[in-house]
């Protein structure tokens, strides 16, 4: 009988207890981390807050969705840029830009919902050829579509007004705040990137993301247990554009223009780096990798005119850094972590505690 | 083939109607209605004939990618770092030693060494693992095009034609009908007609060689079944090489053809290594034919495409590839695994 009281203690409700558990079983480090990222605005400079940390932001959460393709569906998708780069395009052609011949001039709340759904259909019809296919084959496809989509872009001008795109497409006024404005701006991408990591740790813990999992781990046996495989592909990949359009229509408001090269190859492969340098194991990898990418591009001039090379090999220094942690460590600064941790570990002695 | 046309006779029927319709476009002088709807025959088998000397092209970039990747399942990303790294090395040379042909051989072995270099110092290391290989010819993309436009910069280099490719050629093709009864006949650039010629005969070596050598015996056992090769004790890491540097030595050449009838400049490393991409998602992975087929395909459309709707003409390409990803996805002559 106790053993029975005791079994249903988890499941019930909140109590005092339980909640303290919570607070208890997050580590003193992510605290931390959240208070600095909270009290940001009080002691940076605007270029870092709208610069730096903005900037971050948006392109953390592109990579995380491409890292919840990859590390969760096991489907590395490089149209994740695309997707953002697409929702970017409908608020500057529905909602109003300096381009106004093209641009429709529709309100906000009109805008921002008919952008996420354009991007999330995208996506998803991306997604449902992309599942066709598997591995490298997935690559090579959305990396195929995504170079039609910036080539279009670059020649239509009916919809997309080609090489120019749209400038002057900034946030709409709300609650009387200029959302541009650096700390509003950070505090709205704080906002949404960490409504997108909660999400993906939530999805990927609920029975579809589990099911996600099975599916990467062995298509062949979930599909024998019942799930449809290939509707649990397509889906993951809705939930990603969802991400992705999020951040598309931020990146838009942050440079106040985009054009085709906004989603071009470069971008696309960019995305891809900060992923992979981040880590695709876990969702805050996508984060540091674009906060890496994001300090490397800010101040790689200073550190290549150190090196006593031209300011402009930033490109080089990226892809020797992404050469470096793909060579050495596949899982990204997350598993050079990890390797440190389990060396650290392996330096204590098990049964004493004690320093070997 | 016998067996396609009856297994499904209302597919093989269309294909041949269709094909015989192109034929006569091409052939036959045009009547005035047609002439009044497409415009002037000449303007439309110009297009045809830019679009099978591009697909010439692609099928030289495209044919060292698929050999690579079919054998090694490796897709080398760096493919149209390759082919612009040769383009530009070959225009040095044809500019400071002024022999085109002497360009050929030496870039070939350029680019081939480096791509021995390449599969035996890094992709031998990683064996297997597809993503990790993957990334790093990314990896590898973004800082040889960086070191190019390092050394050669933002503008755009012409190799020039040697004198024995300069110049128009006469094609038995008729574009019009004169009054007086006399024919009037295509006249095309020369270089053009020879790249095709040329990706002609390397296609078919490529074919003799896969067929009937003992090479090429490996190399098809290879794509096949990589570790029951492997397991027969024979030197599969010498064929990796060998075929690395092969496909790698091709994208350099053919970028010195690139580079001839087109030009060479910062980015076409990308559109050549998305034209790869799609030629062989199209004619189907590790195969030499369906890259071939692939190859004329996707040169076709976009000649074709950009003659008669500019626009749209990329969306040709991306519509077929969608096509043959919706209905045949592993590609037009792949094989199914």
């Amino acid at each position: 009988m106790a053993r029975l009281e005791e079994a249903r203690l988890p499941s019930a409700g909140p109590t005092p207890g339980a909640e303290a558990g919570l607070v208890l079983r997050i580590p003193a480090a992510v605290w931390a981390v959240g208070a600095l990222l909270l009290l940001m605005p009080a002691f940076a400079n605007n270029f870092v807050l709208f610069q730096v940390f903005g900037w971050t932001f948006i392109l953390g959460m592109i990579a995380l969705s491409l890292m919840f393709l990859a590390g969760y569906g096991g489907m590395v998708s490089l149209i994740q840029m695309t997707v953002a780069g697409l929702a970017g395009y409908m608020v500057a052609i529905l909602g109003s830009s300096g381009t106004e011949e093209v641009s429709l001039g529709l309100a906000w709340w009109v805008t921002i919902p008919a952008a996420i759904i354009i991007a999330t259909l995208f996506g998803t019809v991306v997604g449902a050829l992309a599942v066709r296919t598997e591995g490298i084959y997935t690559i090579m496809i959305t990396l195929a579509i995504a170079a039609a989509f910036f080539y279009f872009t670059r020649q239509n001008y009916t919809i997309f007004n080609g090489y120019n795109g749209f400038s002057l497409v900034v946030p709409p006024r709300l609650f009387g705040i200029d959302w541009r404005q650096p700390v509003a701006f950070y505090y709205l991408t704080l906002g949404m990137a960490l409504l997108s990591y909660g999400a993906v740790i939530y999805v990927a813990r609920s029975p579809f993301g589990l099911a996600l999992q099975g599916v990467r781990d062995n298509a062949r046996r979930m599909a024998a247990l019942g799930y449809n495989v290939v509707w649990h592909r397509i889906f993951a990949y809705t939930f990603a554009a969802v991400i992705a359009a999020f951040a598309g229509i931020l990146l838009v408001w942050q440079n106040a223009q985009i054009a085709p090269g906004t989603a071009g190859i470069p971008a696309v492969i960019d995305i891809l780096v900060i992923a992979v340098v981040g880590g695709l194991r876990h969702p805050i990898g996508p984060f540091i990798g674009a906060f890496i990418y994001v300090l490397l591009s800010a101040f790689a001039p200073d550190v290549l005119t150190a090196f006593g090379l031209a300011p402009d090999r930033f490109k080089l220094l990226v892809g020797l850094g992404f050469l470096a942690v793909v060579y050495f460590s596949p899982d990204g600064v997350l598993g050079l972590w990890a390797r440190a941790m389990a060396a650290r570990r392996k330096r204590t002695d098990p049964l004493t505690g004690l320093p070997r | 083939m016998q067996g396609i046309v009856q297994r499904q006779p209302l597919l093989s029927l269309s294909v041949i109607v269709v094909v015989a319709f192109l034929l006569w476009l091409i052939l036959a002088p045009w009547p005035p209605g047609l002439t009044a709807v497409m415009g002037p025959k000449r303007v439309f088998l110009a297009a045809v004939l830019s679009g099978i000397t591009l697909g010439a092209l692609y099928f030289l970039v495209a044919s060292g990618f698929t050999l690579i990747f079919g054998l090694m399942r490796n897709v080398n990303l760096a493919h149209g770092s390759l082919y612009l790294l040769g383009g530009y090395l070959g225009f040095e040379i044809a500019d400071r030693t002024g022999a085109w042909l002497l360009a050929l051989p030496v870039v070939f072995v350029v680019v081939a060494l480096l791509g021995v270099v390449l599969q035996w110092a890094v992709f031998r290391r990683m064996e297997g693992e597809e993503l990790r290989q993957t990334l790093v010819t990314i990896g590898l993309s973004i800082v040889i095009a960086d070191i190019l436009l390092w050394i050669w910069g933002g503008q755009s280099y012409q190799i020039l034609t040697p004198d024995f490719l300069a110049g128009p050629m006469e094609l038995p093709l008729v574009t019009a009908v004169r009054s007086d009864g006399t024919a009037v006949y295509l006249r095309y650039p020369r270089v053009r007609m020879w790249i095709l010629f040329a990706a002609i005969v390397v296609g078919v070596a490529m074919w003799l060689v896969m067929t009937r050598t003992r090479i090429g015996m490996l190399i098809r056992a290879g794509v096949d079944d990589r570790e029951m090769l492997a397991a027969s004790g024979l030197p599969i890491q010498v064929v990796f090489v060998l075929v690395f540097a092969f496909g790698a030595g091709l994208a350099g050449v053919a970028g010195v053809v690139g580079g001839t009838f087109q030009s060479l400049s910062p980015g076409e490393d990308t559109r050549f290594l998305l034209a790869s991409l799609v030629v062989v998602i199209v004619g189907g992975m590790g195969s030499i034919p369906g890259a071939a087929l692939g190859a004329l395909i996707i040169g076709l459309a976009e000649q074709i495409g950009l003659v008669y709707a500019p626009t749209y003409s990329v969306v040709f390409t991306f519509l077929i590839m969608a096509a043959v990803l919706a209905f045949r996805p592993q590609g037009l002559l792949g094989a199914r695994r």
